[in-house]
């Protein structure tokens, strides 16, 4: 894909941090305002989309790592696992950590207030390993799906199968 | 039957999405049409569990308001749209290695040529 | 032709049905009694200390579905890897 007008790749070069810090601000405050994992995930991959269309293509497939991505899709996977298991004395995804006054464990005033950030607790960590996951994920299936289309120009002269 | 739009319009794009994959034959416009039952089935689930006068769920932005709205049908539409997302993805890039295995995206025409 | 003649009668059939079924749910704002959820509402935020329920019934009350999700999210991703390596198999 060929790189769009001067105007549109400065504008992009400015706000793609601001689309990442603006995504991690949702997953991190999963537990207090409307968000979490899944929505802040989706809100930082689609940096990748946003840099393949003002960029082109060439750029975005020298700017994506893949080994970077894909050891953060597998370190959230891990993380919400291993938050699952670290309270297996009583039950699988037992919350251990709420209400103990440690890591995630104050308490909330019930009724309306102001959120608290310290308060819920395995609630938060799983939040951040089903973002890194999201991130990874769908930042891996646009740069893939990308790279398939540039193979099946390199490679053929004629656009045809393989059976013709 | 004014009283109850909102699922009457769920129905709506239920059969159009359903019309898209019956009578089309570009295969990316049949992809479209499944994901137009998909957007239907997360929208029922969210008009399933309004309540008049009902704040959202979320105890730092709901004020001083008597009820709230069911949370359990907005949780299951968080994993519904998930999974619609994965089959989506999916369905693309099967259609893209068919159209580099056979060079057409009719869909009659792929069922012609037995390769 | 008269293949198209079928999937429409298919088609009003289903959407006859879907109009029958959708209009005979409980009036729109005032669903049926809800006990689960109106347990929710009460006492999640003093048991978890969460203010968002709706976060606590994704993460606490219902993870394994989650787990779930998040496996087939794993699957599509490495079943789109797979489909488009370079070199090799196309025998």
């Amino acid at each position: 894909m060929k790189p769009l007008s001067v105007v549109v790749r400065t504008i992009c070069d400015i706000f793609m941090w601001f689309m990442a810090v603006y995504g991690a601000y949702i997953i991190i405050h999963g537990h207090i305002t409307p968000g979490g994992g899944f929505q802040g995930g989706a809100v930082v991959a689609t940096l990748i989309a946003f840099m393949l269309v003002s960029h082109g293509g060439e750029k975005m497939v020298s700017f994506v790592r893949t080994g970077m991505y894909s050891a953060a899709e597998t370190t959230g996977l891990l993380l919400f696992i291993c938050a699952g298991f670290f309270g297996i004395a009583t039950t699988f995804f037992y919350n251990f950590l709420a209400k103990q006054g440690g890591l995630f464990g104050s308490t909330v005033p019930l009724g309306a207030n102001s959120g608290v950030l310290n308060s819920s607790g395995t609630i938060a960590l799983m939040n951040m390993g089903v973002g890194l996951e999201v991130i990874g994920g769908l930042s891996l299936i646009i740069y893939f799906m990308f790279r398939g289309i540039r193979l099946h120009v390199e490679t053929g002269s004629e656009e045809t199968g393989h059976d013709r | 039957m004014t009283g109850n739009i909102p699922f009457l319009v769920v129905g709506v794009v239920f059969f159009l999405g359903l019309y898209a994959v019956l009578f089309e034959r570009n295969m990316i416009k049949m992809a479209i049409g499944i994901t137009l039952v998909e957007a239907s089935a997360n929208l029922l689930l969210i008009v399933l569990g309004y309540r008049f006068d009902g704040s959202i769920p979320v105890f730092t932005l709901a004020g001083e308001v008597k009820q709230m709205v069911l949370p359990t049908p907005q949780a299951l539409t968080l994993t519904a749209i998930v999974i619609g997302l994965a089959t989506s993805a999916l369905l693309l890039s099967l259609i893209m290695m068919l159209y580099r295995h056979y060079g057409t995206l009719d869909v009659r025409e792929i069922r012609r040529l037995r390769g | 032709m008269k293949k198209k003649v079928l999937f429409m009668i298919a088609i009003l059939v289903v959407a006859g049905t879907l109009w029958g079924a959708l209009e005979r749910v409980h009036p729109f704002g005032e669903p049926a009694r809800a006990p689960m959820d109106d347990y929710y509402l009460q006492n999640a935020q003093e048991e978890r200390a969460v203010n968002n329920i709706v976060t606590a019934i994704v993460f606490d009350y219902r993870g394994f579905d989650t787990l779930g999700e998040a496996a087939v999210l794993f699957t599509a991703v490495c079943s789109v890897l797979a489909l488009f390596r370079k070199g090799g198999g196309h025998q």
